[in-house]
């Protein structure tokens, strides 16, 4: 049992930190600022996701692991605010 | 030993932070400077925290909370010399230290 | 394991310092400089530190980031002759910061052994404050001077910062960029009440957890300073009262505490055992909005004159 929960663990920990090398290439690798935040979300969203699923069953308490899915959620909402802000903001400057 | 690692590490970045206060001529960069410089000194202060660990604690809780305080200080500091760049830039419309 | 990822840290952070140093382009060093912050935050965890890790993710890369972008944002207007030091000047320096480099590492590597350490004084002393956390014990027992004189600086700083505004804005507000957009307003009318819950639970859990009235305060002016970017909220003139007595009602209990224990325990800043922790409470409330204020104001920069806002 133990030994299967760990392999859950880094299983998801290892697909979450993938996505979050993904996006960090994309963010380096694209040519414009739309398609770059594209990238940025893939690893907020699905690398934390990921991540906070691979430690979910490794928190002791349930207190614990309401904590880490709401970091993942507060995390969420601020970059897909935030990507929202910043596209349009770089729509103005491209195109006055 | 990353206690030493991190000690070696705090070293370093007081020397990249004080090559940048003195070499970069934009005050914008001095404050960066000045902070990385501050970085550094407050790396080394919690390596010297983390030297003095024992019983159940991971540091000396007392070097700790003179660091919170410190940090606290070095903002105070950089928001002030943030209002005085802004308030010569507004009144010179340069961002210049020298009176040229 | 750890080592690999201690160095990894190590080298990082190295790499970001000389990138915020001598990058060319100004917001990038900027960027560096946050992520900077934010690593530190980690290799704060790292060293046993966690106190300190939530301040340095705090105000190390958070409202200091902050405050860089923005008088970023406003110096771009001005002209930015850079004039690049001389090559002796730059070969000096260099020599004079690889000296002083070399010169603390000698030192971290000649440090006493053992290591002289407060930890038993500390945990034998703990019990009589109520607290759990021996970092705020200390911040709010034993070093208490220091933290009140430390809210004094706060204070004394954004005095200053208030002070390099021209005359006919004395009093006025401070200027305030609004940006009405529909996902920032959603984002500022959702986020603070959560925020303000997070915050004021920060200061509650330092009691016993990592945690403490500055890095709680730290989110509170946060939550702010986003309400007002959204246009939500104003931020006050700096004549008006009940700015003032916000600014002032923290250290001024901090104080009054201090001076009754001349009465109930004998001595400054000293508190009766029975009644440790209450009192401790009693400071940290009205800090906590002392410190959120103040951190708040000092980010929004001195008043301008009306009209200019």
């Amino acid at each position: 049992m133990t030994l299967l929960r760990d392999l859950f663990s880094i299983v998801a920990i290892c697909a979450g930190g993938f996505f979050f090398l993904a996006g960090t290439v994309g963010l380096l690798r694209f040519p414009d600022m739309l398609t770059r935040l594209h990238a940025l979300t893939k690893a907020d969203n699905l690398g934390l996701g990921l991540i906070v699923l691979g430690l979910l069953p490794r928190v002791g308490s349930v207190l614990g692991g309401v904590k880490l899915v709401a970091v993942w959620a507060l995390a969420l909402l601020a970059s897909a605010c935030v990507s929202q802000v910043a596209a349009r903001m770089g729509r103005l400057r491209d195109e006055p | 030993m990353s206690a030493d690692l991190y000690g070696l590490c705090g070293a370093a970045l007081v020397g990249i932070g004080l090559y940048g206060l003195i070499v970069q001529p934009h005050p914008l960069r001095k404050i960066l400077a000045f902070n990385i410089l501050g970085g550094g000194v407050f790396l080394l202060f919690g390596v010297f925290a983390r030297r003095g660990a024992a019983l159940s604690l991971p540091g000396d809780p007392v070097p700790q909370a003179l660091l919170i305080t410190g940090l606290v200080v070095s903002f105070a500091a950089t928001a002030l010399a943030v209002a005085l760049l802004l308030r010569l830039a507004a009144e010179t419309g340069r961002a210049r230290l020298d009176d040229e | 394991m750890s080592l690999g990822l201690d160095l990894l840290l190590a080298a990082l952070m190295l790499g970001l310092a000389g990138w915020t140093v001598l990058g060319r382009d100004m917001f990038a060093a900027i960027a560096a400089f946050i992520a900077y912050g934010l690593l530190l935050g980690i290799v704060w965890v790292r060293v046993g530190a966690l106190d300190v890790a939530l301040t340095e993710a705090a105000v190390g890369g958070g409202v200091t980031g902050g405050l860089l972008i923005a008088a970023w944002a406003r110096l771009r207007a001005t002209a930015m002759v850079e004039r690049k030091a001389g090559a002796g000047l730059a070969v000096l320096a260099a020599l004079a910061s690889l000296g002083v480099a070399v010169l603390l590492a000698a030192v971290v590597l000649h440090l006493p052994q053992p290591a002289p350490t407060l930890v038993p004084e500390a945990m034998a002393n703990l019990a009589p404050t109520g607290l759990g956390n021996p970092v705020s014990a200390t911040l709010m027992a034993w070093r208490a001077l220091d933290t009140l004189l430390e809210k004094l600086v706060l204070l004394l700083a954004l005095l200053g910062i208030w002070s390099v505004a021209p005359d006919a804005a004395w009093g006025a507000r401070p200027a305030a960029s609004v940006d009405r957009d529909g996902a920032l307003t959603f984002l500022a009318q959702f986020l603070p009440p959560v925020g303000v819950v997070v915050g004021i639970y920060t200061v509650w859990t330092s009691a016993d957890a990592p945690g403490g009235a500055f890095q709680g305060g730290t989110i509170l002016a946060a939550m702010w300073l986003l309400a007002v970017r959204a246009g939500l909220a104003d931020l006050p003139r700096v004549a008006s009262r009940w700015l003032r007595l916000a600014l002032v009602a923290g250290p001024a209990v901090f104080l009054a505490v201090g001076l009754a224990g001349f009465v109930l325990a004998g001595h400054f800043l000293a508190y009766p055992e029975a009644v440790a922790k209450p009192l401790i409470v009693l400071i940290e409330a009205p800090m906590i909005l002392s410190i959120g204020v103040s951190l708040a104001l000092m980010v929004a920069g001195p008043p301008v004159p009306k009209g200019d806002a």
